[in-house]
């Protein structure tokens, strides 16, 4: 089996919508364990980068590597590395004709050929862990959106993946939400999840992060510690990203 | 504080005016219930719905019951009434499957097939039913050949007069089979019960498809066979200019469904299409982001959702087109409306009761279909705060 | 680990295989083998029916000719020589030859009006809708029957084709329009009175085929008025579909009322505005605003459903070009066909310019209702 200490290998990834190129070239290695935080103005390709880990949108130069499995066309290897990479969207995305349970139980038991009971037990324990189970049997209609956010982490780590990806997980909820879901990530990040994170909330990164990566017009533009990064922004670009959004 | 006049109060004002309502609809209704009394009185016309008893006196071309001239009023609505629920029940049938055919391709990633079902929505959307009635009617089906020239498929013969098929007569032993296939579909309930229930202890289903096949096609052929294959088919023979025997589909009835069907077909598309639509995409990306394979994304998460929505419209599409059914009455297809309230109607000249009758099945089953829709809508509505 | 970017990199061009015609191709027609086949079929469909279509009704037709003979000849597509020949029937039906001119003027400024209705920023739009709504309809009534101001008279059994058509449907919009809003408020009312009126109104007429009320309409309406009175045919037709509109129109007006918020009517009656003067002025405005579209889709249906006066006995426009298949001096195997194909036409044309004119409609309102 190749190198199984990287989690993620992106070597020369490019990306066209059309004719828009929306990533260059980009080069990126995440180590098992790492969190790694990326940020960056609106259409700089962020979100099209982590959402290209688990295929959900093809890149057309390059290679991906996740878990030791190359992405390309093969469907069976896509469904192999959905299984292992979990994903939380900024809209929820929570089915809302399932129950929270069912939504945390549809695919154990339909991927993972879990016996319901299992899948049950399992499901309980992660709606705990992110402090919601007492709505378990509620629709998603009838919580907030920070409690829906919490049931979509449980949701995603219902199937035990190694990756994490988070796109944008706290830019649709109310300031007196954000806190919430970002304790649960925190928790998450201290017991070792390897995670990509594409936020806005630079105190989430500095408490967490292993790894900044700032981007720009679809390209890496600077990566550094967070203390450095914050501290010592050596890019000009990425001080005048940061003078914008520190400023309030 | 002043009394207020007391019809400025609102109270005594909506009793007034409902009252009053009353009064005018009632006085409206009782001028011209005199009014017809004495016309009719003076045209010579019966009143009453005995005359369904009397003799009816002419024949209908395509009946599912037994009916002859000799046969009453009453007999021959019903004939035509189950005429109706024939042309609307296979009407219904193509045009759902048609329908979802062309919805789900007008939503294809194909670029060609998805312009081809737009082209066929934009165009039996925008010209009138009755038009596409008359054109397969006169166009199409009077270009079929002579009968002893018909085309022949699949044990069917088409020709001018209609579509022949042989008719399938049971024998004695026959119960014996129709039982086993009774046996068959209870057999494959279970089965499926029994596999859910493994599926909740295991995480494994056990295999349905083939075996619920197995069951449905085999069981009632073994028994079939060991019964001495007591079925009959009765084909339908040349005798002169016309074909005599089986099952004959008369071209008023292909045009009026084949009308109907691509018709309703195009709006029940456009439904389709757009309750697909109306599913969030973010829903099969979370679905596929989970690792569920993209038939489970679509039977577990979209479809259900889609339904929702599409349900309540695909139900009135059902009603317009067992409304449209009456279109049948420039067919001469003999459906309620051209039989009864067309011919009978003539017949007896007793128009206010053959109409009543006509309008009275109409309306319950729009009503029917309306309770049926808000009993479904009530139970799958999905909850929210 | 840590790492800064010099420069930034320049934009490359996209792979050969995703841009332009051939990137277009392999994305949307042959992205897969499935979707290969699927395109092969789509062709398929498209090559057994395209150019049958343009050989008969192109290349192979008789544009021209005087009678049977001349769409008889070998091979002959369409026999557009007949339409040619009936145009003057299939618009007119048989209003009087010489008094034609009258109904091209009321056509004429019919369709200026609502013409210049259907300009956004017209200036005199409550005007304009003043005139179309009241004052039209009377000036086209003595215009089209005559009898009156010096005008020859032409009963309404000859009117016929696109003409009849266009007036059936039009005075069936017009009013079940003032009929439909009142049922609408009726089935919203507090009065329960009320209420079970407009809901048995509407739900009765909902509920059975069109047929049937014309049906009704000339045969039962004769008998509800004192014995002779001489009631005109077109005019039982006429109430016959305005009153089985109004049901539908009411649903339409019901939807939009259901739209508007309550903060509207408390306000209104904030401000001391009764029942009718807060429907007038506040309330109507909104909720026909909205729902135009859902209106011009009820006057395309009426107008497809005016297809079927043709059963109890008037000559609409398919009524006037079906009839005209029986004229023994156009009989030749092509003549339904044309016929019905031309019908086709027609009403596809005026339909689908309705449809794209609603759905326009419908962006530009809810261009004022979206957030920046």
């Amino acid at each position: 089996m190749s190198d199984h200490q990287m989690a993620i290998e992106m070597t020369g990834v490019s990306k066209w919508f059309g004719a828009f190129q929306v990533l260059k070239q980009i080069d990126l290695s995440v180590k098992r364990g790492e969190r790694i935080v990326i940020c960056g103005p609106s259409g700089s390709g962020k979100s099209t980068l982590i959402r290209c880990i688990n295929r959900l949108e093809e890149h057309q130069q390059g290679r991906i590597i996740v878990n030791g499995i190359e992405l390309n066309n093969d469907l069976k290897r896509i469904d192999e590395v959905r299984a292992e990479v979990g994903m939380v969207f900024q809209s929820f995305n929570l089915f809302p004709h399932l129950t929270i349970l069912e939504n945390c139980t549809l695919a154990p038991v339909w991927v993972r050929k879990l016996p319901k009971a299992q899948a049950h037990e399992q499901a309980m324990n992660y709606l705990e862990r992110v402090q919601i189970a007492d709505q378990a049997h509620k629709f998603p209609g009838q919580l907030s959106g920070g409690q829906q956010q919490r049931v979509a982490i449980a949701r995603a780590l219902c199937m035990s993946p190694q990756i994490m990806l988070f796109d944008e997980p706290t830019s649709s909820l109310d300031p007196e939400m954000i806190k919430e879901v970002l304790d649960v990530m925190i928790g998450l990040a201290r017991d070792g999840m390897t995670m990509l994170c594409v936020t806005h909330e630079m105190g989430f990164a500095r408490t967490v992060a292993d790894r900044v990566i700032f981007m720009d017009a679809g390209q890496i533009v600077e990566e550094n510690a967070p203390e450095a990064f914050f501290n010592t922004p050596q890019h000009p670009r990425t001080r005048e990203f940061l003078s914008q959004i520190l400023s309030h | 504080m002043q009394k207020q006049a007391f019809w400025n109060d609102p109270r005594y004002r909506a009793w007034f005016f409902q009252v009053l309502a009353i009064l005018l609809v009632g006085g409206f209704f009782a001028t011209i219930a005199v009014n017809t009394i004495d016309n009719l009185r003076a045209l010579n016309v019966a009143s009453g719905f005995g005359f369904l008893q009397h003799t009816a006196g002419f024949g209908i071309s395509q009946t599912l019951i037994e009916y002859s001239e000799a046969s009453t009023y009453g007999r021959a609505f019903l004939v035509a009434l189950l005429n109706t629920l024939l042309v609307a029940g296979i009407g219904i049938v193509f045009a759902t499957v048609l329908g979802f055919l062309v919805g789900i391709a007008r939503l294809s990633s194909n670029w060609l097939v998805a312009k081809l079902a737009t082209v066929y929505i934009e165009i039996f959307r925008n010209i009138p039913l009755l038009l596409q009635i008359l054109f397969w009617y006169t166009a199409v089906l009077s270009n079929l050949p002579a009968p002893r020239d018909s085309m022949q498929f699949g044990g069917m013969l088409l020709n001018k007069r209609g579509l022949y098929a042989p008719a399938p007569t049971g024998e004695p032993g026959f119960e014996y089979v129709m039982l086993a296939f009774a046996v068959a579909l209870l057999g494959i309930i279970i089965l499926r019960r029994l596999s859910e229930r493994k599926r909740m202890n295991t995480g494994i289903g056990l295999p349905v498809l083939f075996p619920g096949l197995g069951l449905v096609f085999g069981v009632p052929l073994l028994v079939f066979w060991l019964a001495g294959s007591p079925l009959h088919f009765e084909v339908p023979e040349l005798r002169g200019f016309n074909f005599v025997g089986g099952l004959r589909a008369s071209p008023e009835l292909l045009a009026l469904v084949f009308a109907l069907s691509i018709y309703t077909a195009s709006f029940i598309a456009e439904i389709v299409r757009s309750g697909i639509q109306a599913v969030n995409w973010g829903q099969s990306e979370a679905a596929l982001a989970l690792g569920l394979r993209r038939p489970e994304v679509l039977r577990l998460v979209v479809v259900p959702q889609a339904l929702r929505v599409i349900i309540p419209p695909l139900t009135s599409q059902f009603l317009n087109l067992t409304k449209n059914s009456s279109l049948a009455a420039a067919l001469a297809y003999p459906e309620l409306a051209s039989v009864f309230a067309g011919t009978v109607l003539n017949q007896t000249g007793q128009a206010i009761e053959v109409l009543a009758i006509t309008m009275a099945v109409y309306l319950s089953l729009s009503l029917l279909t309306s309770m049926a829709m808000n009993f479904y809508n009530s139970r799958i509505a999905l909850v929210e705060r | 680990m840590s790492f800064v970017r010099k420069s930034y990199l320049p934009e490359t061009a996209a792979p050969l295989l995703s841009v332009g015609v051939l990137g277009w191709l392999k994305a949307n027609m042959f992205s897969s083998v499935g979707n290969s086949l699927l395109s092969l079929l789509g062709g398929y469909i498209l090559w057994i029916t395209v150019p049958p279509l343009i050989q008969w009704a192109l290349l192979d037709a008789v544009w021209q000719g005087s009678g049977r003979e001349a769409c008889l000849v070998e091979n002959a597509g369409a026999c557009w020589a007949f339409v040619a020949a009936k145009f003057g029937q299939f618009m007119y039906g048989r209003y009087t030859f010489e008094e034609r001119w009258r109904v091209d003027l009321v056509f004429l400024v019919g369709a200026l009006t609502v013409g210049l209705l259907m300009i956004g920023r017209m200036p005199g739009r409550r005007y304009l809708a003043v005139f179309g709504l009241l004052i039209y309809p009377v000036l086209a009534f003595f215009m089209l029957t005559g009898g009156a101001f010096g005008l020859v008279a032409v009963e309404t059994s000859l009117w016929g084709g696109l003409l009849l058509t266009f007036v059936v449907a039009s005075v069936g919009i017009v009013v079940s329009l003032p009929l439909g809003i009142l049922l609408a408020l009726g089935r919203r009312s507090q009065m329960p009175v009320m209420r079970m009126l407009s809901v048995i109104y509407i739900e009765a007429w909902r509920g059975v085929p069109l047929i049937t009320v014309l049906f009704m309409a000339s045969v039962m309406l004769p008998l509800f008025l004192p014995a002779g009175t001489n009631f005109d045919k077109l005019l039982r037709v006429l109430i016959g579909v305005a009153l089985f509109s109004s049901a539908y129109m009411a649903e339409v007006v019901r939807g939009g009322l259901q739209a508007i918020p309550r903060g509207q009517y408390e306000a209104a009656s904030a401000l001391g505005l009764g029942y009718w003067k807060t429907n007038l002025l506040i309330i109507m405005p909104q909720a026909l605003r909205l729902v135009i579209p859902g209106i011009v889709n009820t006057f395309i249906g009426l107008f497809k459903d005016t297809t079927l006066v043709m059963i109890v006995g008037l000559f609409d426009f398919l009524g006037s070009v079906q009839v005209n298949f029986s004229d023994a001096n156009w009989a030749t195997p092509q003549t339904a066909a044309s016929g019905y194909a031309f019908a086709a036409l027609v009403f596809w044309i005026i339909c689908f310019g309705m449809s794209r004119y609603s759905m326009r409609l419908e962006s530009r309102l809810n261009e004022g209702t979206r957030r920046a």
